[in-house]
Order: C-alpha cells, then structure tokens, then sequence
C-alpha cells in the first residue's frame, strides 16, 4: 500500500482507446497494462472519476447513505492505481463499513478445506459429509500425491451431496487435471487459477492473462462456477515485484480478472499471508484487497484460509475484518479436519476451533458462515457417506473399502485414527479410472445401484444445474433444494441500520446459532 | 529447527521493505524470440542484484548438460543459487548433505546420479522438467536452495509431479535419502510408496518470510536462455 514506486494514477482516452494508463504510455505498456486498458475498464466514465478526489471516493465506499451500485459505477471506470489510492485512504474499521455494503451476496458464508496427509478417500467422504451439515456451501480439497487427484475429488463430491444436496465442491490440482475432474462431472467449481501482479511471474508459469482467460472460458463452457485466486505477497514469493507495494499489485490481479469476465476472486494474502503479514499495515492492506475485489463488483473469497500465527490472539486479529463485515466466504479454507491432516498446510481456523467460532457467531450475533451440529447428527451422516463411498468404490471396480475402514472413518478425527490403505493400488487405480473415461453419471449409477438414491439424486441433480447455468452469476451458493443465491436474487441491500442482512431476521440460521450444545440451560442448574 | 529471534524477524522486514523499494528491470517480450534464435551466445552477463557465483571445490562445473540416454540415470537439478550462492537450505542443512542424500538415495537402488544446475527458472517444477528432459530415465528430483524438492517425469505437465516436497522445513536428511531412493525407483519402472507426507502447519508462520528473501536471491540468479550445465559432485 502507498509504494513509493506505485504509479501515480492517470488515463487519456484518445478514439475509443486508453492511451496512457497510470502514468504509463501505451508504448511502454506491459502485458498486463495491455489486457486491463483493452478490457478492465469502463472508459465512458473514466475520466471524471479519475479527476474525482479519491479521498471523497473512500468516503462514498463507507457512507451508508451511498448505494452500493452508485459506487460501481465509479470504481468499474477506475484504473489499478486509482483504487489503490482510494483504499489507501480508510482506515481498518471504515474497510470494515465497506466491505459490509460492497459484498456482493446479501447473505454471508464460508468454504472448508476437506484434506487429509495420506488422501485417505473414506475420511474425506465422512469429513465433507461432516462439514456439509455445519453449513459449507462450497468445499475444496487437494492432495498430499497428486495422483490421487481422480479418488479425492469423487469421495468429497460424494461426501458433500450426502451431508447436505446442493453443496458444491472442488478439488485444487494442476490446472490441466483440474479442468479435466470438472468436464468429467466429479467437481462443481474451480478456484486455484491464479493471476499475478507483474508479467514475469506470469511468463515464469508459462501464462498470460489471455491464457488465464481463455481457461476461465474452458469453465463456463462446462457450466462449472470458476473464480480466480491471487494475493498479496505471491509476486514477493516469486521473486519479481517490480519494486512496488502488495496492494498496487494486488489492484492489477482484481482488475485482470474484472477484464476476464470471471464472476469472482479469492484474495486476502491467501497461502502468500506470511508477507504481508509480517509488514507494518499489512492486514489493514489485506481486508484492503478483499474490499477492492468487492468494490469491483466481484465475488470475494476473503482467505483466511492458511496457518498464519503460533499466536491466538493475533489468528483471531486476521479474522476479525471479514469476520465483522461479512464476506461471500469469510474464509476460503477454514480447516474442517484438525490441521494436522490439512494437505493446504494448515488454515488460520480448523476443525478444532469450531466451538470457539460458533461461541463468537452467538457473542457478536454475527453470521460467520457455520452453525453447531448435534453430535447424533455427525456421526449419522458419516457414517452414511462413507458407506455411499464404498459403494461407489465396489461399482466402479476401485480398490476396496473395508467395513473397519467405514467404522473408523465415522468416529475418525485424523488419518491417525485410519487403517491403511495401499496407496500404491489407490493411485493405479485413479490412473486406471482416467483411462477407462469413468464420469459422475457413473456414480450416479453406483450410488443408485447401493441404495443410496437421495445421494445418486444430488449428484445428478448437480450436473443438470452445470446445463442450465444460473449458478454461473456472481457470488453464487445453492440451498438444499438447489434454488441459487447469487449477487443477482439474493443482492447486497445494505444502507445502514435496519437494512441489508441481519442474522436475527434469518430466524432458522439464529436459532441454530443460538443453541450451541453446551449451552447450559439455568432452569436445570444444579444450584 | 532453527529459531527464528527477534533480531533475525527484524533483518527479514528490513530486507523485505528494501526490496520493494528496489526496481527490477521490466521484461521485453521482444527479445525472448531473439534469444531463441541466438546458439550458442548464451547471455552469461549477471543481472543487477545478481551475485557472482563462489568456488566450491565439491561443486565443479563440467560444460554444458547434455542430453542422458543411459535408461539407468535419474538427474538431480539444483535451482541457480545452489551450493554457490546460498549454501544451505532454509533449516540450515548444507546443500552438500542434501546432495549427498538424495545421491545415496538413487545409488543405493544401483543407479547412477547426474546433477545439473538449472539457470532458466528458479521455478521447482521447470527444474524438474528441465531436468526430466535431460534425463535418460526421464526422472529428475528438482531442488531449490531453500529446500523444497519435486520428482518429475518427462511426459508429465510442467506443474504437476510424481511427488511434490513442499514444505522444505519437514525435510530432514532421511526424507532426502527417501525421495532420492523413490525417484530411482520411478526410473526402474516401479511404482513405490510415496514417500510419507509430513505436514506442519506451523511451517509457512516461522518460515514464509525467510523462505521468501531464499527465494528473490535464488530468483535474481536467473539467466533467461542459459542452459543447464553439467555439476561434478566430489562428497570426498
């Protein structure tokens, strides 16, 4: 934030076209100047809000009493400098007034993390069955092996339909295999494709944001939901930052994927936290990056999502921003195993601290995204998905799931508490169902062929949405009943008390809220 | 594990807050198709911020890495700050040992080890297929000089793996061994074990700052168009 190698901020318009750019002629542009100027920027307003004092500009972004789409006009027409300067200008709590007006969804939520350090299939499909039912609309995994890539992502798919239908999952691998696991039906989003802040990380990953664009299309044509992910501190990571600050590159990432057309972003620092995180200002600047993508009228995954401090204190001081204000996804990873089995290398929240996040939701009345579960219920439900997975398992001729294995995978808190599996026989296998062209109508089928019809039902169910596409808008969610909440039905009304999201008016979500299970009732107090 | 103290917290932030008020020279895409057309006038010029190399008697440059086809090598390449700029990886084991590992690894299943140093990238992947294309098996273990260590195989894309060593603080001097002696294997046509996963989550906090200043010196050591070149390792 405020480098003092950042651009001043600037545009000319000549003929339809931008030719100079944050102080930069069209002659010197980079790639990245090229694909913002030619598609980030609404130019018919351009030039009276460049001339707008950005400090005015900062104080519409906080004022209640300015809508949230008068501001989208404003900062749609603005170049990558030019939001920097106007989120240089708030301080940590008017960021937090912000954000709480410019999300997009009206509704608040929160995504989980479902991983574990041996991939083992049977855990994932109890842990995302698990997390469902607390509430997770949308779900990631990744893998200790990449091999495993194929069993992962069809065990949390599995998992997920069977704790709730409607919850939407993704499993974060190489590009290629990931885009492969959505076309084949095993996925329902995609989130890891990143962008960058200068050209040379971009080329070092042999990309470009045409490249990163015409993936995002690969996407859309599928009818899978896709947003991009970038962060403070990955250009530091990598080596070329150009000598400027995270944020004026950050800008630069919001603004790629603005042009992209993508509905969304995960930001906030991200698995790069450690950086701006070790800086002066440095999580002012990441709630600063969250509110930005917002203010661009895009989804924000706000992070949240990687170990961040041996301190409480300070991993609880890295929630508050989006915790307060409210975010599409509060977190995109809070850790729903321990994070001793977290493939993500850890999250700032896990499996752990559910009844602390639960006490603090109940606290502040605030909806973070999750609610308390009766113990019944959990073991209920996974033990139901991972007996689903081992039907699907037997049908579609992979290695087989012991009955011990479903019993331990019900009770399991880690993958300590797993028998093993031969991984060797796992990844031939994975491999082998690749090869043989295996998609989720085949599970579909195996699900329906083991008895477990309501799940075989969900699993279809999502894949007819991917044909009729409307959770393809931005900030999108399903209920249980498949019905979209998106930044289109469902869109952010906040002007201040008494309006926008208020946890009291959403009476079933409250109540859940309110009953924690160790909640002590004085009537029954032993005095 | 090293402790990280106040006073060395203290040099990261003041390193990290200098480098960005350093300005690295802005790539021309102009010259990239230049530089594919010039042979063998390879740019040797350092980059500013670039450090020279030092002499390190075990380490000795033999030429330019040429194309393996011994079915019986698997290629170690080490990222361009190895052993001569930085000299050992971000908990403090010397580049020396890690050789010396993961080449016992690979000799203990009765195959040869070739290292290469990579010039073109900094990127653990690009190594690894750098490497792997080099190689005569098409295996190659791939390492950066704060650690962290990828087994890569020839048809595979750039940014997937066979297996991928992330978190270099958890990488003890068996786990090097271990990935040396799997890569060998992988190179014989088996399908191992993979080595298990070790994760601390605590890892990125103690270490993401530090392993990023590793980083920006191993990445100011990049040569775009410089290829790989031949290492003759002397563990004696």
């Amino acid at each position: 934030m405020e480098g003092p190698n950042d651009p001043k901020p600037s545009i000319k318009i000549e003929n339809g076209k931008i030719t100079e750019m944050d102080s930069k002629s069209v002659k010197d542009f980079d790639l990245i100047d090229l694909y913002i100027a030619k598609y980030g920027i609404k130019l018919e307003n351009a030039e009276k809000v460049m001339a707008m004092d950005s400090t005015k500009i900062a104080n519409m972004l906080c004022d209640p009493n300015v809508p949230r789409e008068d501001i989208i006009a404003l900062t749609t027409a603005m170049t990558p400098a030019k939001a920097e300067e106007v989120i240089s200008k708030l301080n940590f709590a008017e960021m937090i007034m912000a954000t709480q007006k410019m999300r997009p969804r009206r509704t608040p939520a929160t995504q989980c993390h479902v991983t574990n350090i041996r991939d083992n299939p049977v855990q994932i499909a109890a842990d995302a069955a698990d997390a469902a039912l607390r509430g997770f609309p949308e779900q990631e995994t990744t893998t200790a092996v990449a091999r495993y890539a194929p069993l992962n992502a069809i065990s949390l798919l599995v998992g997920a339909q069977t704790g709730r239908p409607g919850v939407i999952s993704q499993c974060s691998v190489e590009e290629a295999a990931e885009l492969n696991l959505g076309m084949r039906g095993f996925t329902g989003y995609a989130e890891t494709i990143s962008v960058y802040g200068t050209d040379k990380v971009f080329t070092d990953g042999d990309d470009t944001p045409w490249s990163k664009g015409f993936l995002a299309s690969c996407y859309a044509s599928r009818g899978l939901k896709m947003r991009f992910t970038s962060g403070s501190g990955s250009e530091v990571m990598m080596g070329y930052t150009e000598g400027k600050s995270m944020l004026y590159l950050e800008s630069r990432c919001i603004f790629i994927t603005k042009a992209s057309g993508v509905q969304g972003l995960q930001n906030g620092g991200v698995s790069c936290i450690g950086i701006p995180g070790s800086v002066p200002g440095g999580i002012r600047s990441v709630l600063g990056e969250n509110l930005l993508c917002m203010m661009m009228d895009l989804e924000c995954a706000s992070a949240n999502d990687q170990a961040f401090s041996h301190s409480d204190m300070r991993r609880t001081e890295r929630l508050l921003g989006q915790f307060i204000a409210g975010t599409d996804y509060i977190s995109s990873g809070y850790s729903s195993t321990p994070n001793y089995d977290n493939t993500f290398a850890g999250s700032n929240t896990d499996g752990l601290d559910y009844d602390d996040y639960y006490v603090m939701e109940r606290d502040l009345a605030i909806n973070g995204g999750i609610h308390p579960v009766t113990e019944e219920e959990i073991i209920k439900g996974r033990n139901k998905a991972a007996k689903a997975l081992q039907g699907v398992f037997e049908d579609l001729g992979l290695p087989k799931i012991t009955d011990e294995e479903v019993e331990a995978a019900t009770y399991a808190n880690t993958s300590k508490d797993m028998p093993e599996r031969n991984m060797v026989e796992d990844m031939k296998a994975a491999q082998d169902l690749m090869d043989r062209g295996i998609t989720a109508v085949d599970v579909v089928k195996a699900l329906y062929n083991h008895g477990f019809k309501d799940v075989a039902q969900a699993v279809l169910d999502l894949q007819k949405q991917k044909v009729c596409g409307d959770f393809l808008q931005t900030s999108a969610i399903f209920d249980e009943n498949w019905n979209v909440i998106s930044a289109v039905n469902d869109a952010n009304d906040y002007r201040g008390p008494g309006t926008g999201y208020r946890l009291q008016e959403d009476k079933d979500e409250w109540e859940r809220i309110k009953n924690i299970p160790f909640a002590i009732d004085p009537q029954h107090m032993e005095l | 594990m090293a402790q990280v103290n106040e006073e060395l917290l203290r040099s990261i932030i003041r390193d990290v807050i200098a480098e960005t008020q350093k300005v690295d020279k802005p790539i021309s895409f102009n010259d990239a198709g230049q530089s594919a057309t010039a042979t063998a006038e390879a740019p040797q010029e350092t980059k500013p911020g670039a450090e020279a190399e030092k002499h390190v008697d075990w380490f000795k440059h033999v030429g330019v890495a040429k194309q393996g086809y011994s079915r019986d090598e698997v290629i170690v390449a080490v990222a361009p700050a190895f052993a001569e700029v930085l000299d050992h990886n971000l908990t403090g084991i010397s580049h020396k040992e890690i050789l010396r590992q993961v080449i016992a690894g690979i000799e203990e299943e009765g195959l040869k080890a070739r290292v290469i140093k990579v010039y073109r990238t900094s990127d653990v992947s690009f190594c690894g297929s750098e490497g792997d294309h080099l190689s005569g098996s098409g295996i190659a273990v791939a390492i950066q000089s704060k650690g962290t260590t990828i087994i890569h195989q020839k048809d595979q894309e750039p940014l997937s793996n066979l297996e991928l060593f992330p978190q270099a603080p958890v990488l003890d001097g068996d786990t090097y061994r271990a990935i040396g002696k799997n890569a060998a294997q992988y190179a014989k046509g088996m399908s191992p074990s993979p080595v298990p996963t070790v994760n601390d989550q605590m890892a990125r906090v103690q270490y993401q700052a530090l392993s990023a200043l590793m980083h920006i010196k191993e990445t100011k050591q990049v040569v775009v168009g410089k290829p790989a070149e031949e290492i003759e390792v002397n563990f004696n």
